[in-house]
């Protein structure tokens, strides 16, 4: 009964590892057999300026995405559970762009964010801010992809309404008689109790923030096309273009392998830092 | 039987369903809610947030009834109401195709999906072996490898087979065929599932000469629907959204999904094309809308498989 899945995982996940590892020893375009060329896929990976910034558009754009995402998902799970009737058509209509995340989303926000016709930016202008180019300005790029990626967060909210509801009302009655103002017991209760749930879309949400690339090619990059804004190369669009559209399928793999590295090494430092701060039930 | 398999609940989302049937209870006034003004408040807030979340919706389907030229301007209400470019975009683009393309792929992918992860879960839970438990643990590392690490060798697979004078690297088969081999989300979610049937029903099965596929299909299957409904649409859902792969593997136009013909789309009438944003942001509309009907056709299912896996 596990052999389709023993199959699968030598043929498409075991498998592939090894060659992908191999590759990226490799000089290799598919149309030549691959020639060895030792670690130099791996020497141009710390020298290649391109790759450089795709990192640092990468990390950029995660250290704003994770921590936003998961304060206003909260935020807004929190409004939820204060209310007792209609919440759940509430947590649908905030679920509802994740479902559609896509080519579509890209293309919408590209309009959204439209300096000049945007209504980010004519919402700006109603407050008298001077809304700034968040698709033409290489500083203001990457928060307007922010911003876009926010709009689909809805299933974080949907984690931790789930959550919060689960809470026992024991606990607030206990903090209550004992005298605890709202905010004590939403740091001593709430977060506790569902500090699980918290470090669990910590890190669903930083592998995910740090493989971003469906809506961001589709606003910013079109075919083999040069010249495209580089503010915008994330890490996989540009192992994408390395490996399917420049077919350096060696470098392409040793780029994989760094990425791999870099998000068990993410989440294993999120792990360590979970262990001082999650609370378990029923462990001491 | 003892169950009807309609009246299971999903086991693990009950316990995160239950409490919201209990709204307005007197369990839940303990619960630190602000009163009067403070509901009128949160309600304001949340009504506010709410309309900011839809308003990208509303506006898209506005410029799409848009008059070609006025797809921008800024009011919300199109006048007139054109409702050409639902009729254009047909001829525009071999768009009907696409739809066609994207359904079947998506289709052939979640029913693989399921019925070879539920086998693979039932495997996890109904066979004793020693290590078992050490290769359920490899099932869900594998869930940590980024994609980008095996692309490159999948694509070479693929390549590499040959059918009746087709590349199979050029078909749509990759988009879907991979998915027999049962996916680790999955066969976490399944298995879960699977571990709140009364495993005496196994044994009186067993006891009645029923061989294991038996069981996992006359019994298992039947009484895990809520369960497999759900891996469906989820896969359903990331088949019909994906870029990624249409992009590695289709070069002819007639055989594209949805989203690999929107960014061509996208690219030929929009940026650097002939600017017809019209047309675009109708085939946008397109796209979005089977996959919100199935949304509400199937919420429950959406909703509890989150609470529970907290899927992407």
């Amino acid at each position: 009964m596990l052999s389709p899945w023993i199959f699968g995982f030598l043929i498409f996940t075991l498998g592939p590892m090894i060659v992908s590892l191999a590759l990226s020893f490799t000089r290799y375009d598919v149309i030549n057999p691959p020639e060895f060329i030792g670690f130099k896929n791996w020497a141009l990976l710390f020298s290649d300026p391109l790759l450089l910034k795709s990192l640092q558009n990468t990390f950029f754009f995660a250290a704003l995405h994770v921590p936003f995402a998961i304060a206003i998902a909260l935020a807004l799970a929190l409004l939820l559970d204060q209310i007792s009737r209609g919440a759940g058509l509430f947590r649908t209509v905030f679920y509802l762009p994740s479902i559609t995340r896509a080519v579509a989303t890209g293309i919408l926000w590209l309009w959204l964010l439209n300096p000049q016709v945007g209504i980010v930016n004519q919402f700006l202008h109603l407050l008298h801010i001077p809304g700034p180019g968040w698709t033409t300005d290489p500083n203001w790029i990457k928060p307007g992809i922010v911003l876009m990626s926010l709009w689909g967060l809805g299933n974080t909210v949907v984690i931790y309404f789930a959550a919060l509801r689960q809470v026992p009302n024991e606990l607030y009655e206990a903090a209550r008689v004992d005298g605890a103002k709202p905010w004590a017991q939403f740091f001593r209760i709430t977060v506790p109790m569902i500090s699980g749930t918290l470090f669990y879309t910590l890190v669903i949400n930083t592998i995910f923030a740090l493989q971003y690339f469906t809506e961001v090619y589709t606003m910013f990059f079109r075919g083999q096309e040069s010249g495209v804004s580089e503010d915008a190369l994330f890490y996989v669009i540009y192992l994408f273009r390395q490996s399917f559209e420049y077919f350096h399928m060696g470098y392409a793999s040793a780029m994989a392998w760094l990425l791999f590295a870099i998000i068990v090494v993410v989440t294993l430092v999120q792990v360590g830092f979970s262990r001082k701060f999650v609370y378990y039930e029923g462990a001491s | 039987m003892a169950v009807a398999p309609e009246s299971r609940p999903l086991p693990v989302p009950r316990v995160a369903e239950k409490p919201m049937e209990r709204t307005g209870d007197a369990a839940q006034s303990a619960r630190p809610r602000m009163g009067g003004n403070g509901q009128i408040l949160v309600w304001a807030l949340l009504v506010i947030l709410v309309l900011a979340f839809l308003y990208p919706f509303v506006w898209l389907i506005s410029a799409s009834l848009k008059p070609q030229g006025e797809t921008f301007s800024p009011s919300l209400l199109p006048q007139p109401l054109v409702w050409r470019h639902y009729v254009e975009i047909w001829s525009a683009a071999p768009a009907l195709r696409w739809f066609f393309n994207s359904a079947l792929v998506g289709i052939l992918a979640s029913v693989a999906v399921v019925f070879s992860s539920a086998l693979v879960a039932f495997g996890f839970v109904y066979q004793r072996f020693p290590g078992r438990d050490a290769l359920f643990g490899l099932v869900i590392a594998t869930l940590m490898l980024p994609q980008a690490v095996v692309m490159v060798p999948k694509f070479l697979i693929w390549h590499s087979i040959q059918i009746g004078g087709t590349n199979l690297a050029a078909t749509q088969v990759p988009l879907w065929a991979g998915n027999l081999f049962a996916s680790p989300i999955y066969i976490f979610l399944l298995r879960q599932f699977f571990l709140g049937l009364p495993r005496d029903l196994f044994e009186a099965a067993k006891v009645d000469g029923a061989n294991p596929l038996r069981i996992w299909w006359s019994i298992v299957l039947p009484l895990s629907k809520p369960a497999l409904v759900a891996v469906g649409i989820f896969e359903f859902k990331s088949s019909w959204t994906d870029l990624m792969a249409p992009l590695i593997y289709l070069q002819n136009r007639n055989l594209f999904t949805l989203p690999l013909g929107l960014k061509a789309f996208v690219d030929e009438f929009g940026k650097g094309g002939i600017q017809r944003w019209d047309l675009v942001m109708t085939a946008s509309v397109l796209f979005t809308i089977p996959m919100l009907i199935i949304f509400f056709l199937a919420q429950k299912h959406f909703i509890r498989g989150i609470a529970t896996t907290g899927m992407k």
